[in-house]
């Protein structure tokens, strides 16, 4: 009686071989009814505003569903290197050898399509007296051998223990480390050993909104009321611009870089009509209200 | 008697294939340690033979992998990292989680028993990113406060946050060898008038050092690899620390910041498995040493 049979045996075994049969006809049945699904992941400066826009479109056209991801430039370039996504979102240019690595994994050549502008923003504590910084101020802060270590150097006056400047930064993947190292250093220097190096965008913002002597760069969508955006100035005694859309796209504001989405080949189908809508009145205003710089109308 | 019934063929046939699967499941282990340890190493080696830098990388702070200039991978800064960060959590985790093993063990009634074992096995179920969470948070804030310093994402911060991960380890490793250590110990001491003190310095830990010094050096292997926690805590900062209020950057946060990046088999994707083929020995002599000792002692 408690031993199971031959019999037994038997029964179990049809009954999971039932249960395995409809597992894969649910399986086959839900995946053609399930919508196109656009793989988009990259930079982390644009994942805010890549998540608004992949919620917007969903209200567009409701056989798409876009799903999104951040990591980091470096992440986005090496998923669609691999083949792995449809769209790498990017705050900065795919560098040559990537572009190679990426026709030799996959055969198709890397499209680049400018979404959009952001202006750089250099972030301190809210409660920091410094309004306006010089690009070589920031060189001599971030750079290796950079002579700047102490707030009393640029001249303002930090309360007694926090006079050294604690430098926020980026992890080594991220877009805006390559662009702010391009743009503030040259291709030749490095920056300082001993920066924080945080993995996210919004990371900056929060380390330097919870650290009075902290200075970190970040997109200027993650404007908070607890950190305070510098003015940035070419040199010493030219005028200096606070990171706005009108500076962004006047070219006043010396740190602006653009932002990209790539994808492998002539992008088609779905995908096109996706990248169509973001660059249509319709995406753009979202890249409005995300906090970054839409394309200007003439330039389209 | 009568004679048992015969076996059905199907019934032998099932108990041999179960025999062979928990046999698998336990050779598997083997298997797995080899095949990881096989993987990571092969990813390495053609870096590791060809162009590797030794030197470079004992001995030199300048962890440069993406540079555009000069590419450097010194480790020494990180390994410098991992071991200040190890050290103080162990200063702080090995003499309170011994004093709570031995408190449990020998001091406390059944039921304060039950609840601290219950309480402290929940230390334990907290995952590593809630870890790194609180200390991002909280201790950034408090350590600021409390030490006057600039930022409060360092090796204190660290080292108290490991310290509270392998606590749980360290006593309920500890708690099992001071049971097993056998009562007649325990009355014989008794009888010989000791004091309680005595009876746990001179009788208990002599007993049950075998088991006390696994307890310990399985700590110290939790402290090593960890990961997530020490990213987010430390402040990932490639420096080598003077103090304990300096910011630092591990050996494995830096495989879990840059690894996504790397493309693969590149010379720092190379690199970032060299750091964990290094780390692997780490945790290796770790756990071979703490065998030899037990075994020596175990014969002497």
């Amino acid at each position: 009686m408690t031993r199971p049979t031959a019999r037994r045996y038997r029964l179990i075994f049809t009954i999971g071989l039932l249960a395995l049969a409809f597992l894969a006809a649910a399986c086959s049945r839900s995946k053609a009814r399930t919508k196109a699904v656009i793989q988009d992941t990259g930079s982390d400066t644009m994942v805010n505003l890549a998540q608004a826009w992949a919620e917007e479109y969903a209200n567009v056209d409701s056989t798409v569903s876009v799903e999104v991801s951040g990591g980091g430039s470096g992440t986005g370039i090496a998923a669609l290197s691999s083949g792995t996504v449809d769209i790498a979102n990017c705050s900065r240019r795919f560098e040559p050898g990537e572009i190679e690595q990426a026709k030799k994994n996959t055969g198709r050549e890397p499209r680049e399509l400018m979404v959009g502008f952001d202006a750089l923003a250099v972030y301190v504590n809210k409660n920091n007296p410094l309004n306006e910084i010089t690009i070589a101020q920031l060189a001599g802060i971030y750079a290796e051998g950079g002579k700047l270590t102490k707030w009393s150097q640029l001249g303002v006056k930090m309360p007694p223990g926090s006079d050294e400047i604690i430098c926020v930064g980026r992890q080594s993947n991220s877009g805006t480390y390559f662009y702010f190292r391009e743009a503030i250093l040259g291709k030749e220097r490095d920056f300082r050993l001993g920066s924080r190096d945080m993995q996210g965008s919004k990371d900056v913002v929060e380390l330097v909104a919870n650290t009075p002597s902290a200075i970190g760069y970040s997109g200027m969508g993650y404007n908070t009321p607890a950190v305070k955006q510098l003015r940035v100035s070419k040199a010493a005694g030219q005028p200096a611009y606070p990171p706005t859309v009108e500076t962004t796209l006047d070219h006043t504001y010396p740190i602006a870089r653009p932002l990209f989405m790539y994808t492998l080949g002539e992008p088609t189908g779905a995908v096109k009509k996706y990248l169509d809508w973001v660059l249509s009145d319709g995406g753009q205003k979202i890249v409005l209200t995300s906090g970054y710089v839409p394309l200007p109308k003439t330039g389209k | 008697m009568p004679a048992l019934p015969k076996r059905p063929g199907i019934d032998t046939l099932a108990e041999r294939a179960i025999e062979a699967l928990i046999r698998l499941c336990g050779v598997s282990a083997i298997l797995f340690i080899f095949g990881i340890f096989f993987f990571v190493f092969r990813e390495g080696s053609q870096f590791l033979f060809h162009g590797f830098k030794f030197r470079e990388f004992f001995f030199s702070q300048e962890w440069y992998p993406t540079s555009q200039s000069h590419v450097r991978y010194g480790a020494l800064a990180l390994i410098a990292g991992t071991a200040s960060v190890t050290l103080l959590a162990m200063a702080l985790a090995v003499p309170f989680g011994l004093g709570t093993a031995f408190f449990i063990s020998e001091f406390c009634g059944p039921r304060a028993k039950e609840t601290l074992k219950i309480t402290v096995e929940l230390l334990a179920a907290i995952p590593s990113v809630v870890w790194g969470f609180v200390g991002l948070t909280v201790m950034n804030k408090l350590i600021i406060e409390i030490f006057r310093t600039p930022i409060g994402l360092n090796v204190l911060n660290g080292g108290v946050i490991l310290a509270l991960m392998s606590v749980p380890i360290i006593v309920s490793i500890g708690e099992d060898a001071l049971k097993a250590v056998p009562d007649s110990y325990r009355e014989a001491a008794i009888a010989l008038g000791v004091t309680r003190w005595q009876l746990i310095y001179r009788v208990l830990a002599p007993a049950a050092r075998n088991g006390l010094l696994a307890a310990v050096l399985l700590g110290v292997g939790r402290a090593v690899g960890e990961t997530m926690a020490v990213l987010m805590a430390t402040g990932h900062a490639v420096k080598i620390p003077t103090s304990m209020l300096d910011s630092v950057r591990t050996l494995t946060a830096t495989i879990a910041a840059e690894l996504g990046e790397a493309a693969v088999h590149s010379d720092h994707y190379q690199v970032l498995f060299i750091i964990g083929i290094l780390l692997f020995t780490i945790t290796f002599a770790i756990n071979l040493a703490a065998d030899l000792i037990v075994r020596g002692v175990r014969r002497g």
